[in-house]
């Protein structure tokens, strides 16, 4: 049917289609105004933002240009360095951790030899990705809370030194990392024992009748297999390092100012510029800066990625 | 091959551990939640409590509590927001997978490039506040009615799989398209609507970012959001220190905070079956095709 079709311009395509248009329009015009409309709100990083003018003519024509100075006020900061400087640390950590963990966890769901203790676990451990922040923000307080918590009495039981887990900057990556892979591994496990799935059983049994041991078709078989995916789930996230899990560090740190200094990322200080400060420039400014590196990181990663590992890169 | 050997059961062992890890901490606020204020004092959370109470989900469940708004809001909220989301959605997916529409492509493209390039929170913040999407309920459902237009790609490549002669002859009968989608597509689809509405329900149950940004007044705090802010002692004392008040005993601090995080979790286990089947499936198969 499709090939009978006149070549036709747009127009006469939804005149001919014109309830399946129709239909999609919701959907269109939810596109048009919050995703399209708003890139035109991205000029107010170089402008003082007033709240009367907010349509885009008025945005364009009364509101004060100042040039750069919203950027300069955000790099002269020490902030800068230490919200950006934060954000990639922790991704890092998360991502290296995160993948580790994970990949991990899949070989091992495959190995196991008992498909219902497989599918227990792995409901269990799939637990954790259904509930919010907030909520794991509370299991972690019936964990350090600094009055009632079970680590910190247990520590005290074995006559550790007392520690306030609240108040100490140095000890929060380390949380962060555990209860962050803890919370996703089971989930991206799932990628991978998929991928794993997707293999073709006749390279295992090959394998097997070479006289490879388990262990060296996990090592050696499988985990190359699955590498490409591996890769290409890095590089989502590597795409992702500028962005901060906001839900996560603002449901456990909040407005708690004495564990800024390791757990403060951009998306939160763009939150405060935003919603304590009341400043949607400055807050603009530092989000275009974030959406700028935060490109060059995805083209870049996936250059790289393309050189060396070819099967791995995005596109 | 053998089924018990020293390797099956180290591995066994290390799946456990980490499964273990995943629900004990999850264990403690439960049993906490149970627990006995005066058993808290006296030896801090424990998964053992001495004295056993419910006073917390009691003093929830009052009428006018609080928490009771929240969690009602919640619900009102993941209800209307999930039928709202899955039908946009699906009426979208249905133009996009349509393969007499000779454009599907090029709309396909202008839902795709905001999923790799987007504008951000600063925008997205004033454009709400422009539409009056700020302060009420409104501002807590549609902002995110289309926030993962990866569903949306989920839902046409399930419905580009449905044979075009049923389109074909259902036009031949004098449908059009409104009632072919809604009579037989969507029908048809029911699997990946059912993945795509938990997708959405478990994202507009678990949403406090929208509360965050758009909500000011008190009583219009979604759950997770009233949650957060429960989380400083002082506001709870105050408004508990009110609600004993008049029963005239010690505030029951502690356990109504894991209780109240205990209630926020009950939807999801409740859920639970359906998001094993579903939720899972949609996910290998957004990976594996995306």
């Amino acid at each position: 049917m499709a090939a009978k079709q006149k070549r036709g311009s747009l127009l006469s395509d939804i005149a001919r289609n014109r309830f399946s248009y129709l239909i999609a329009l919701p959907a269109l015009v939810y596109v048009a105004i919050f995703s399209y409309s708003a890139y035109s709100y991205m000029i107010i990083a170089f402008q003082k933002y007033d709240y009367r003018h907010s349509g885009f003519l008025a945005m364009l024509t009364r509101n004060k240009w100042v040039g750069l100075e919203n950027f300069r006020f955000f790099f002269a900061s020490r902030n800068a360095l230490q919200v950006t400087r934060n954000t990639l640390y922790l991704n890092f950590l998360f991502i290296v951790v995160g993948t580790f963990v994970s990949v991990l966890l899949a070989l091992m769901l495959n190995e196991l030899r008992c498909a219902r203790f497989a599918k227990s676990a792995q409901a269990v451990m799939l637990f954790p990705s259904y509930i919010s922040w907030i909520v794991i923000s509370y299991i972690l307080l019936s964990l350090f809370s600094n009055e009632y918590g079970i680590v910190v009495k247990l520590m005290g039981r074995l006559g550790m030194e007392h520690v306030n887990w609240y108040t100490s900057a140095d000890r929060w990556p380390a949380i962060l990392v555990i209860v962050k892979t803890l919370k996703n591994s089971g989930m991206n496990s799932i990628i991978f024992l998929a991928a794993i799935a997707g293999i073709d059983t006749t390279i295992n049994e090959s394998a097997r009748i070479d006289g490879a041991s388990r262990f060296q078709i996990a090592t050696r078989v499988t985990l190359p297999l699955i590498m490409p995916t591996v890769m290409i789930m890095t590089l989502l996230s590597v795409g992702r390092i500028m962005y901060g899990d906001f839900g996560m560090i603002y449901a456990f740190v909040g407005d708690n100012g004495t564990l800024y200094r390791t757990t403060d990322i951009i998306d939160t200080y763009l939150f405060r510029a935003l919603r304590r400060v009341g400043d949607p420039a400055q807050a603009m400014a530092i989000g275009m800066f974030q959406s700028v590196i935060g490109f060059v990181m995805v083209c870049g990663s996936n250059a790289i990625v393309r050189r060396f590992y070819p099967e791995g890169a995005l596109y | 091959m053998k089924k018990y050997s020293l390797p099956n059961f180290l591995i066994s062992a290390a799946v456990f551990l980490y499964s273990a890890a995943c629900l004990l901490p999850f264990l403690l606020t439960l049993a906490v939640s149970f627990s006995d204020e005066s058993s808290i004092m006296r030896n801090g959370y424990s998964f053992l409590p001495d004295k056993l109470s419910l006073y917390a989900y009691r003093l929830m469940f009052q009428g006018g509590s609080k928490v009771m708004n929240g969690y009602l809001i919640s619900i009102a909220v993941t209800l209307a927001g999930t039928l709202g989301a899955l039908l946009i959605t699906g009426m979208a997916a249905y133009m996009l997978a349509n393969k007499m529409v000779k454009y599907r492509n090029l709309f396909g493209l202008i839902f795709f490039i905001p999923m790799v390039f987007s504008a951000g929170t600063v925008p997205w913040y004033l454009i709400n506040r422009r539409l009056g999407l700020y302060d009420n309920i409104a501002a807590l459902i549609i902002p995110s009615l289309l926030f993962n237009p990866f569903n949306l790609f989920l839902v046409r490549n399930f419905m580009s799989g449905i044979p075009d002669s049923l389109r074909e002859s259902a036009t031949i009968d004098g449908a059009h398209d409104m009632t072919i989608a809604f009579r037989i597509y969507f029908p048809l689809s029911m699997p990946v609507l059912a993945t795509v509405g938990l997708f959405y329900g478990l994202a507009y149950w678990n949403d406090w970012w929208n509360a965050i940004m758009l909500i000011d007044s008190q009583d219009m705090y979604p759950i997770q959001y009233l949650l957060l802010q429960l989380q400083s002692q002082l506001s709870m004392l105050r408004d508990l220190q009110y609600m004993a008040g008049a029963i005239g005993v010690t505030p029951p601090t502690e356990s109504l905070k894991m209780a109240t995080a205990v209630i926020t979790i009950g939807p999801i286990i409740m859920l639970y079956p359906f998001l094993q089947r579903y939720y899972v499936k949609g996910l290998i198969v957004g990976s594996v095709k995306g």
